[in-house]
């Protein structure tokens, strides 16, 4: 398999990083990648094959322009030699511009969302997030009459959990969440790795975790027999307690970080999604990822169209045209992740096909893995105070009053500097 | 002068459209829940964060003694040299400023890490395994190493007036070095020092990406706080709201202490 280079994956991450960094940073990153869409794929010659010129040569002269918001390094960009610039590809062909920034979390693409003043017209989100957006109705229902390619989406992947009739979303890719480890440090068979590796003490300060709590509920719910779906309180405290054992032997919460610290050796032990561990594998071949027998979180990211879309008709184009079969071979095979396209499924190489980290067989996907789905807001919300309570859990037993106290003093150090120098004026006038 | 208090409208425009409404919409949203009906728990709510305002002052507060013990005499030492040299070394103390400011942060990352630089040489010695990254200590050394000519140039801009004649009197007349410096220079100076902390401890204390990189996410600032309610995963725009009115409201007590020691009206000499 064909991957990203580690030049590019280095400033993949530099770029995440930077995505993190809350608004003002995004915003530029966000800015300087808009000019992406203006390159050409000429590199590639190959001439694409589409089954219906007709469909996609519809608005060649109207001059649109559509907005799409992906996750970053998700899609092929021809950046390597012999890659497809998808998005070029696509203006090639249907004279529609396309407006492309990215985001490093489900989270940012909804807060951006939430809070209006952009307006997007295909957005990739995962499961949990699609089902918490038809919700609060922020996607709009899909004509798939307009999607001729939807036919080549595998069977199991249709009308998922998240989005039922599948009115929403059109499946981009999946995966499965894992434990990628550091085999020059950790001499144990694949077998005998599980998640409690992440809480063992022998690594203390080698390991990471995610700085998320969804994912990071999700492993000790596992670790619990419990439902990464579950919205017990009793559960999640559980849960939270399980986290907060494991505080002391973790090196950092980290996301996209994941890729620097794991390649450079910086640490030996991080949970993460199988594509991105497989890039990450391809940096460092002292690396090895392992899906923990135990069960784990099988993810989708789906494209939807959100209300407010100003171009519906062309963002149901764009979502077909990342639906054609060459299409999604070349985006697949850029992105390591693993495809739930029948076609493009067929065009990949057979030990990718039936490689047990991307595509694991159907009983075990059947016995182990669950979907996530959104949970209700009073759940959310305890697991989000669990979640902060955990992370600041150091000085736990600070008392409530301290900083009331503080200001109180403050205000009276105020004063009474204010009235010993009402004094100290009235003696000099004297 | 008349006439020229009309130049002033564009900024009064300004002051009112991007300060003011935007306060005015902080404090809004802190008093309000998701229906917009009034309510005080997001303010009740934040006594439960005590513990990181706690860090974040404490952690904030030693930054900015540290900027400010760097960078006095440092301040003091430029303002003596000979005007062409000054403005050489005001460059230096200027030029990491110029590259951006994760990238900056982003390198300590690198020197720091646990396979880092700093690792790496102390391992030729036999020394291995120092953590130095995602600990207190290289949060606040991220803060000091980013705000540190935020304490220079105000000092130092206040300093440079400081005439040679007066500490020559000062010389002439007896006066030690230590007397020199706490009876002539620091009084000289304290608009300078006042103006440096602000510049420094504000920033300090509400920052969140010098924690989130150094810190490991483990160490958490009220920044990190702020940002989880607005763009991360939490998302309660009005718990955010809360605690960023919160925070201002100390920062405002501190501040105004701070000026209390700023001799506006006095003259002290």
């Amino acid at each position: 398999m064909r991957c990203k280079s580690f030049f590019e994956a280095l400033t993949a991450s530099a770029l995440s990083v930077s995505l993190l960094c809350g608004c003002g940073a995004a915003d530029s990153a966000d800015g300087s990648e808009t000019a992406e869409s203006s390159e050409t794929g000429e590199a590639y010659e190959q001439t694409l094959t589409v089954e219906d010129m007709d469909y996609y040569t519809r608005f060649k002269d109207d001059g649109l322009s559509i907005n799409v918001y992906n996750w970053g390094e998700y899609i092929s960009t021809g950046a390597d030699e012999g890659t497809l610039n998808v998005n070029a590809e696509f203006t090639k062909l249907t004279g529609i511009k396309v407006n492309y920034t990215t985001y490093a979390a489900n989270e940012d693409l909804y807060s951006k969302l939430k809070n209006g003043g952009a307006s997007y017209d295909v957005i990739i989100p995962s499961d949990y997030m699609i089902s918490k957006m038809i919700k609060e109705e922020m996607v709009q229902p899909i004509d798939l009459d307009n999607i001729p390619n939807f036919k080549y989406i595998m069977e199991n992947f249709r009308n998922p959990a998240y989005d039922p009739e599948n009115l929403y979303s059109v499946p981009y890719t999946w995966g499965t969440v894992g434990i990628i480890y550091n085999t020059t440090q950790i001499d144990l068979p694949e077998e005998e790795i599980d998640w409690d590796i992440l809480w063992n003490e022998d690594y203390t300060d080698q390991i990471l975790m995610f700085d998320n709590p969804r994912d990071a509920f999700a492993i000790a719910e596992i670790m619990q027999g419990f439902s990464i779906n579950t919205e017990d309180p009793d559960q999640l405290v559980i849960a939270a307690n399980r986290l907060k054992e494991q505080k002391s032997v973790v090196q950092a919460y980290v996301m996209d970080e994941i890729f620097d610290k794991m390649s450079s050796g910086d640490a030996w032990l991080a949970p993460y999604y199988a594509g991105d561990a497989l890039t990450i594998l391809e940096e460092n071949e002292d690396l090895a990822f392992v899906v923990p027998k135990s069960g784990t979180n099988l993810f989708v990211d789906a494209m939807c169209i959100p209300v407010g879309a100003k171009q519906k008709e062309a963002a149901e184009m764009y979502i077909n045209f990342m639906c054609e079969p060459d299409i999604a071979y070349a985006n697949i095979d850029y992105i390591c992740y693993s495809t739930p396209h029948s076609a493009a499924f067929e065009m990949l190489d057979e030990d990718v096909q039936t490689d047990p980290v991307s595509y694991p067989s159907d009983e075990y996907l059947e016995a182990n893995t669950t979907v996530f789905v959104n949970l209700s807001d009073e759940a959310n919300r305890q697991m989000q105070t669990l979640w902060t309570e955990m992370k600041s859990a150091e000085a736990e037993n600070t008392n409530r009053w301290i900083v009331p106290v503080f200001l109180i003093l403050c205000v009276a150090a105020m004063i009474g500097i204010l009235i010993r120098r009402h004094i100290r004026n009235k003696k000099d006038i004297f | 002068m008349k006439s020229l208090r009309a130049f002033a409208y564009p900024y009064l425009v300004w002051m009112v459209v991007f300060i003011a409404v935007p306060l005015l919409m902080v404090v809004y949203f802190a008093f309000t829940d998701e229906n917009g009906a009034f309510t005080l728990d997001h303010i009740a709510n934040v006594g439960q964060y005590t513990n990181i305002f706690v860090r974040s002052i404490w952690l904030a507060i030693i930054a900015t003694v540290i900027c400010l013990i760097i960078a006095y005499p440092l301040a003091f030492l430029l303002s003596r040299m000979k005007k062409h040299h000054q403005g050489t070394m005001l460059m230096i103390v200027m030029l990491p400023m110029w590259m951006n400011f994760l990238l900056r942060t982003r390198a300590w990352v690198t020197i720091l890490g646990n396979t880092g630089v700093i690792n790496t040489i102390l391992g030729f010695f036999g020394i291995d395994g120092v953590k130095m990254i995602n600990t207190e200590g290289a949060v606040v050394l991220g803060m000091v190493y980013n705000y540190l000519p935020y304490m220079i140039l105000p000092l130092y801009s206040v300093m440079v007036k400081i005439d040679k004649s007066v500490l020559e009197a000062a010389d002439d007349l007896g006066c030690s070095f230590w007397g020199t410096l706490f009876r002539v220079v620091v009084p000289l100076s304290v608009p300078g020092i006042t103006s440096g902390i602000t510049m420094v401890f504000v920033p300090a204390i509400s920052t969140f990406i010098i924690s989130r990189m150094l810190g490991g996410g483990s160490n958490l600032l009220i920044g990190d706080l702020i940002e989880m309610q607005f763009l991360g995963n939490a998302y309660n725009p009005h718990l955010g709201a809360g605690i960023s009115l919160v925070l201002m409201v100390i920062i405002l007590l501190i501040m105004t202490i701070m000026n209390q020691f700023d001799p506006d009206d006095q003259v002290l000499i």
